[in-house]
């Protein structure tokens, strides 16, 4: 049963990542999803810190304000500052992330969060902690956590696919027909947001940008439209969680740092399968050129 | 991590550990400082040509990348001598500046996702790998982790010798070659017209960024290294312009920012070294971004607000001006007498101004002396009728020269003359009107005002 749960949350955090994941490619912001998924630390531990409590309303809310704070930030002291892009969303995430390590350590004994959790998550324990309704056991937190921002994620998805279809796409066009491009922006960074805190307790900080951003860009690779390249990412996200998870039970290492780099394994595979592929067009090419060249 | 108890103990500690850090007694503690400081120089000084190369987040990608390195180098030695480490860490993060390039050059990926895949992957592996160790019994294994967040206090005699010596080294070696950079971090393309191997001058510079991160680790760590390489030069570039200048400004930052997280380190040594440097950092960098001359958030909305009150009052004399030759009791063959009494509601009528505006903008004129005010009426002085005068001559002939010149409509020259009347200086003037053909009026059949200035008759008791 505890390997059923952990797989469920993992594959539940794979596929919600990779989701907002892929127009995070699309729109060239891996680096923004990046800062976020680090900022999203003070959020969690300053919404502790100021609530008291764990519940997750609380966590999402707080995570949400700070990612979103983190991409408001960015902008202003790209505009203000005039600092490049990714200096500004350099010195804003470094900070975040730093004062929320800090406030882990101060307080280390009253949140229920150490350094090592930052870092690698702590998914092997996620069956542990578990909600209960009434006398019902409802199965872990984590779960039902990653289980809601899915389905938050998935009803944005479907309700609003076109307009993230072509605010990805045509970012010009969009603004042209009247669209509010900042807002379907900061919806998208809301998206990150939840995604990240809701994986953080399972993934840690820093590896669901591994999840976010290398699932979909392998999909990148293949895929030929939006919806395919959905699908593709999520497959190579349910792929790695598998594997990572052999390989972690091989090696008894950090489950989630295994499925980090068995996402990467796979995208280095098609990278190469691809390589290859080139390599063989252009000698094929290069033979019939050659044998035109005899028969000439 | 036993952090929570010894905040409770601050008041009595803290002043103890204060003095016996400060007097640089302990021979340790000079060491750690010097190598903190050493450290941020050196990260700073680097990280500047990444900033200037527009390439910030290559630290953050190039320290997360030394972390499998880390690692591979302990299981490979099975010990955490410094220069295995070191040549462990240089070479990951070598490999992972090679991936950071290539994927984006063999591939449709983008060169920014290309940076957060290597990152993640990079830092997973390192993770996998330190995960994997800590299950295992080996020796030294325990310093490991504190790569991750840094820890200043920790480091050894050994650790910090390396350090310096490879910060020194840096700073050398930019030393050596600082022209070259120079010319390569702004002007690439006049640089490869020159001969200049590009790709040579890179390839040192991407070395030293490298050994830059790797040293780093120890006291900043992998997570937050990017910071000590890119938030110095940030800052530094609100202070000044010159390259020279704004190494110097990042170096002492860096500096200071290495002198005061090894105080931290030396006082809570349970606390991780790297965050606080980056929190220091940050307020050097918020400090420079709000207050400094010229460039900071406070300078630019005083000098904007300054500017905004003097295009006001330059408003508010030029519809002095018109309203003057407006007046009844002026005729166009005549000589203009800047003389007459008006009231609020007249300039209202002209400007689009809002009341209290208006009031604050004539009391500035009054302390200037341009204007007087009884409470009945508003009158130039004869200084203020010269100003007038002065600024109604360059709008006017803006107005011919755009005109002649730039042969823009006669209707729409007007608005530009409005923006232009407030900066252009007296030669500017003096030059424009050489180039125009001498006309005495503008495209609206108004007489421009001469540069000597105006008669103006004391006002009638």
């Amino acid at each position: 049963m505890h390997e059923f749960w952990i797989l469920a949350t993992a594959s539940l955090v794979a596929i919600s990542a990779s989701m907002v994941g892929v127009f995070l490619i699309l729109r060239r912001m891996a680096l923004l999803g990046d800062a976020i998924s680090h900022s999203v630390l003070l959020g969690i531990v300053g919404g502790y810190l100021l609530s008291g409590s764990r519940s997750i309303a609380v966590m999402l809310i707080s995570a949400t304000l700070i990612g979103l704070l983190t991409a408001w930030l960015s902008n202003a002291l790209h505009r203000l500052g005039k600092l490049q892009t990714d200096a500004s969303i350099g010195i804003v995430f470094t900070l975040f992330f730093a004062l929320g390590v800090i406030l882990v350590s101060l307080f280390s004994g009253q949140v229920d969060l150490d350094q090592e959790c930052v870092l690698y998550g702590e998914l092997a324990f996620v069956p542990f902690d578990t909600i209960t309704f009434g006398n019902l056991e409802a199965g872990p937190r984590a779960f039902w956590m990653i289980g809601l921002v899915f389905l938050i994620n998935l009803g944005v998805l479907v309700l609003a696919y076109e307009r993230f279809k072509l605010v990805s796409f045509h970012p010009a066009l969009a603004i042209s027909l009247g669209v509010n491009v900042a807002f379907w922006h900061y919806l998208l960074m809301t998206l990150v947001s939840l995604t990240t805190v809701a994986s953080f307790e399972a993934v840690g900080a820093i590896l669901v940008v591994a999840l976010l951003v290398i699932p979909a860009s392998s999909a990148y690779l293949w895929a030929k439209s939006l919806k395919s390249m959905l699908w593709i990412a999520a497959a190579y996200g349910q792929a790695s969680v598998l594997i990572g998870y052999a390989l972690a039970r091989w090696l008894d290492s950090s489950i989630a740092a295994s499925i980090g780099v068995s996402s990467g394994l796979l995208l280095f595979l098609t990278l190469g399968i691809l390589q290859i592929r080139k390599l063989k067009q252009k000698t094929y090419v290069d033979h019939s050129l050659k044998a035109e060249a005899v028969e000439l | 991590m036993n952090s929570a108890s010894s905040a409770s103990l601050v008041p009595l500690d803290f002043w103890v550990l204060m003095r016996e850090f400060w007097s640089f007694q302990d021979a340790n503690v000079l060491w750690v400082v010097v190598g903190s400081m050493l450290l941020g120089i050196a990260a700073s000084v680097v990280g500047s040509f990444a900033f200037l190369r527009k390439r910030s987040l290559m630290g953050d990608v190039l320290a997360h990348a030394a972390l499998p390195g880390v690692m591979t180098a302990f299981l490979l030695a099975q010990t955490n001598t410094p220069w295995v480490m070191f040549v462990g860490a240089l070479s990951s993060s070598f490999l992972g500046l090679l991936l950071m390039d290539w994927i984006p050059k063999n591939s449709k990926i983008k060169p920014d996702a290309a940076m957060a895949i290597t990152l993640s992957f990079f830092f997973a592996l390192g993770l996998m790998e330190l995960s994997y160790i800590q299950g295992l019994e080996i020796e030294g294994k325990s310093g490991l982790d504190k790569m991750l967040f840094g820890q200043a206090a920790a480091m050894l005699p050994k650790d910090i010798a390396w350090l310096s010596g490879v910060a020194v080294l840096i700073l050398v070696t930019i030393g050596l070659f600082f022209h070259k950079f120079r010319l390569i971090a702004f002007n690439r393309v006049y640089a490869q017209t020159l001969g200049l191997n590009l790709a040579f001058y890179e390839l040192i510079l991407a070395l030293l960024i490298v050994s830059a991160v790797v040293i780093g680790l120890q006291v900043v760590g992998v997570v937050l290294m990017a910071a000590v390489l890119l938030t110095p030069i940030a800052a530094a570039r609100f202070w000044s312009q010159r390259l020279s200048h704004l190494l110097w400004i990042a170096a002492i930052i860096g500096g200071l920012s290495g002198l005061i997280s090894a105080n931290i380190s030396y006082m809570a040594p349970a606390m991780p070294t790297g965050p606080w440097m980056v929190v220091v950092l940050s307020l050097f960098f918020l400090v420079s971004f709000l207050f400094a001359p010229e460039r900071g958030l406070v300078a630019n909305a005083r000098a904007l607000k300054r500017l905004r009150q003097q295009v006001q009052e330059e408003n508010v004399l030029r519809t002095f001006y018109v309203l003057n030759e407006r007046h009844p009791s002026h005729h166009a063959d005549q000589a203009l007498h800047l003389d007459k009494r008006f009231h609020q509601e007249d300039i209202l009528a002209n400007r689009a101004m809002s009341v209290s505006v208006l009031k604050r903008t004539l009391h500035r004129l009054v302390n200037k002396g341009w204007v007087e005010q009884t409470p009945f009426s508003i009158t130039l002085t004869p200084a203020g009728a010269q100003e007038a005068s002065q600024l109604t001559r360059r709008h006017r002939l803006w107005e011919n020269y755009l005109i002649e010149q730039a042969s823009i409509d006669s209707s729409q020259v007007h608005l530009q003359a409005e923006h232009i009347e407030h900066l252009l200086t007296d030669v500017e003037t003096r030059e424009i009107e050489q180039t125009l053909s001498g006309a005495s009026h503008d495209p609206h059949g108004k007489t421009i005002p001469s540069a000597v200035g105006v008669t103006l008759e004391k006002p009638h008791a």
